[in-house]
């Protein structure tokens, strides 16, 4: 267990930096699949089986390929998006150092904040399985279930306006 | 029954949240800042799911789902405003689009 949080956190820091760094938009939707298997793993040492299913499916396989789409589809060309790509200008030191500086605030309050003292519950041996977690999501949990199908329409609805039209 | 303290996990959360906001600060292409925002969902969403397994509790795993799914709908509208943006015009660097500024 220890092997596997260890190796999956690292997984998942090399891939966000390789989101940061990498120059080709599709290196950087490889490191952010990268990325997701980690947290799929660290989900699993959390007994949250569902929920890794889940991101390696919708996150791993629909989204990434939905990146993949565009990048195929506007790509093509030869000049990249970014010019300075590479090279530190003042607005990136800028970025780096509001950045860092949120990172080593998050990470001391994650290290050594009171709510992290929690100890693990005891759960039962089917705790995050298929079976109860569905049981959990249609029965106590419908409502939210009901209003995520909502959003996924006006999402499907929104992009049909948004690019499906046919100019004349 | 996990092995590392919770404070492990979230500090890993808030490293990766804090990443991922380097990300959408310094990256300049619009797919780069998606992506940079798909990742901090995700560490929220870690963390949504340490403290439900600290609690015993199925409210987390079920407030990731949503973020999940909330965030695929996200993705697909983003991504079709950056279809929308590169066919406006020949550079899509996020600086360029200003018609909004006052």
């Amino acid at each position: 267990m220890n092997v596997v949080f260890i190796v999956a956190g690292l997984m998942a820091i090399a891939g966000v930096l390789g989101v940061i760094l990498a120059k080709q938009p599709v290196y950087q939707v490889i490191s952010t699949v990268f990325s997701f298997l980690g947290l799929a793993a660290l989900y699993l040492s959390l007994q949250s089986e569902f929920l890794a299913v889940i991101q390696l499916i919708v996150y791993g396989g629909a989204i990434m390929i939905l990146f993949l789409f565009v990048i195929a589809l506007l790509s093509a060309r030869k000049d990249p998006v970014e010019k300075d790509v590479g090279q530190l200008t003042r607005p990136k030191l800028l970025g780096y150092s509001v950045g860092g500086a949120l990172l080593v605030m998050l990470a001391i309050v994650g290290l050594f904040g009171h709510e992290g003292r929690l100890d693990w519950a005891q759960v039962p041996a089917d705790f995050g399985q298929v079976k109860a977690f569905g049981y959990q999501l249609l029965t106590t949990n419908v409502f939210p279930f009901e209003v995520l199908a909502f959003i996924l329409m006006v999402a499907v609805i929104g992009v049909m306006i948004l690019v499906g039209r046919h100019r004349a | 029954m996990p092995a590392f303290s919770l404070n492990a996990y979230v500090a890993l959360s808030a490293v990766l949240f804090a990443l991922g906001g380097i990300g959408v600060l310094v990256r300049r292409s619009p797919l780069a800042m998606l992506m940079s925002i798909e990742l901090m969902l995700n560490a929220a969403n870690l963390l949504f799911v340490a403290f439900g397994r600290a609690h015993g509790g199925y409210e987390g795993q079920i407030m990731a789902f949503l973020v999940i799914t909330v965030a695929a709908a996200e993705v697909a509208i983003g991504l079709a405003l950056t279809v929308l943006l590169f066919r406006r015009r020949p550079e899509a660097d996020v600086d360029q689009v200003n018609e909004l500024r006052l």
